[in-house]
């Protein structure tokens, strides 16, 4: 993306983790000790709506909602987190919002090594198998012989 | 005179008992979990999603099987509990070329760049029973090639480069939101398509269909139909950006139809649109031939009086909750009503049979 924007790696890894399996987050952050934090904002479940556009280039319409939870913390240096995630899994969005302010300290190689890069790899696995699936299922249009000469 | 009556509790809690009896159904087949009907019933929790306008598939299929598989029903819980929401925001407008399509075909053009991908579907299926599915059997793998990693583009993007289709216009900054104020007529285009993606299933297919019997016949051609996952971003006030907050699998038809041109527009392409949540094909295809309908009077379009034109007809009638619950309630008790037509024909009965002896 944009490599002037000094947000963007938080932006990817808070995208990250929104979508990430809550399953396998939680086993990723199963190895590790939660540093010392207050809890900012309580795990909250919400509705987001979802908008579109009209004939995918137009004006923006209300598709329907979808369910997110939120939460944010503040470890015990002050570095404050905040995590958003699809569904509505209380505990994985806490545990978004810690990951997000960890990554702003001095343990973020280790975070970044021992969550963020084995979730990433996960997801992308996942998403280029259905990719493989859909590409076996491309049509190789060949033209019969015709038969005018 | 009317006297309250009360009653009916003792029956109404042996009548859940029941219910939850029966819903279970017989005690010695196993019972069936939410994630089960999550994945292996997913169209069905697609439709929840869709129609209870809640993407959330978990609760899609509990929704699913709290209502023994009666999908209205099951919507109607989805609908209840979204009220319950607090609203965290609304999404940037999802990009739908970002989509990784799982299904990608275009009735229009057979070399589209990005290709004609199948995906998992029905069709060329033979419909008949598949006994083997009664018994457990083994899933064939599904086949992989390299997969495509670049976005795949709209295959409108080729048509409007030769300036053939009719351009979209620009809309409000903040669309119209029927769950947030009542439905006004005439509706914004952003509000017929609110009302249709979330609209009955059954209803929107009859009135699609309906256009293709030749009422208010438009000529529809599927450009493209393209089914696959588009992540969700929202800005993020307390961030000051905006990050991706999900990620929703939605099915999206773009029709191109034929256009003789009319007072107001040139001889072009123009086109419906239908955006659906989950993999509900038929569905959106319905939803474009509704939405190319309703613009007759955008487009300069003669009224021919046909249903699928008709905004009123069509956007009050689509809520499949709104309907039932209407519908329903005939039902309930009415023994108030009732007792007045009662004697409202008892009286005109009375009347008549005097009359009717004076005149002898």
């Amino acid at each position: 993306m944009d490599g002037s924007d000094p947000n963007a790696a938080r932006k990817a890894w808070m995208s990250m983790l929104a979508k990430s399996p809550a399953t396998l987050l939680a086993q990723l952050w199963g190895a590790f000790v939660p540093p010392q934090h207050s809890v900012l904002r309580a795990p909250e479940i919400g509705g987001v709506m979802v908008r579109g556009r009209a004939g995918a280039v137009g004006a923006a319409f209300n598709l329907g909602e979808m369910t997110v939870t939120r939460a944010s913390i503040k470890l015990s240096d002050g570095t404050v987190g905040h995590g958003y995630v699809q569904g509505r899994d209380k505990a994985q969005a806490l545990t978004a919002a810690l990951i997000d302010a960890m990554m702003q300290t001095d343990v973020a190689p280790r975070v970044q090594a021992e969550i963020l890069t084995p979730l990433g790899n996960a997801m992308d696995q996942m998403k280029s198998t259905r990719a493989a699936k859909a590409a076996a299922t491309k049509v190789d249009f060949f033209t019969m012989v015709r038969g005018e000469d | 005179m009317y006297v309250a009556v009360k009653g009916g509790e003792r029956a109404i809690d042996n009548a859940h008992a029941w219910l939850a009896e029966e819903r279970r159904g017989d005690s010695a087949v196993a019972e069936l979990s939410v994630p089960q009907i999550r994945e292996q019933l997913a169209l069905a929790v697609n439709r929840v999603m869709a129609e209870g306008s809640l993407y959330d598939p978990d609760l899609a299929a509990l929704a699913i099987k709290q209502s023994r598989g009666d999908l209205i029903e099951a919507i109607f819980l989805i609908r209840a509990y979204r009220t319950t929401l607090p609203r965290l925001g609304a999404s940037l407008p999802v990009e739908t070329e970002q989509m990784s399509c799982d299904r990608r075909v275009s009735a229009t053009f057979k070399d589209a760049p990005g290709g004609q991908i199948l995906g998992p579907t029905f069709d060329y299926t033979h419909r008949l029973l598949d006994f083997k599915l009664a018994a457990d059997g083994e899933v064939p793998q599904a086949a992989q090639t390299t997969g495509r990693e670049e976005q795949t583009p709209h295959i409108m993007s080729f048509l409007d480069r030769e300036d053939l289709i009719q351009v979209e216009g620009e809309g409000a900054d903040v669309p119209d939101d029927l769950t947030r104020a009542p439905m006004e007529l005439p509706a914004s285009r952003a509000l017929r398509l609110q009302a249709l993606t979330r609209g009955d299933e059954g209803f929107i297919l009859g009135m699609a269909y309906s256009t293709q019997r030749g009422h208010a016949r438009n000529h529809a051609f599927v450009a493209e139909l393209r089914i696959g996952a588009v992540p969700v971003e929202m800005d993020i006030p307390e961030l000051g950006f905006a990050i991706e907050i999900g990620e929703v699998t939605l099915t999206e038809c773009e029709t191109v139809n034929q256009f003789k041109g009319s007072k107001t527009e040139p001889p072009q392409f123009t086109r419906g649109y239908g955006l659906v949540f989950g993999m509900t094909e038929r569905k959106a295809i319905s939803m474009a031939l509704v939405d190319r309908a309703l613009r007759w009077a955008e487009l300069g379009e003669d009224n021919v009086g046909a249903p699928a034109q008709d905004e009123e007809f069509v956007l009050y009638h689509c809520d499949n909750i709104q309907a039932t619950g209407f519908l329903e309630h005939i039902k309930l008790p009415h023994y108030v009503d009732f007792q007045s037509e009662l004697e409202l024909i008892r009286k005109l009965r009375r009347e008549a049979t005097a009359l009717q002896q004076v005149a002898e």
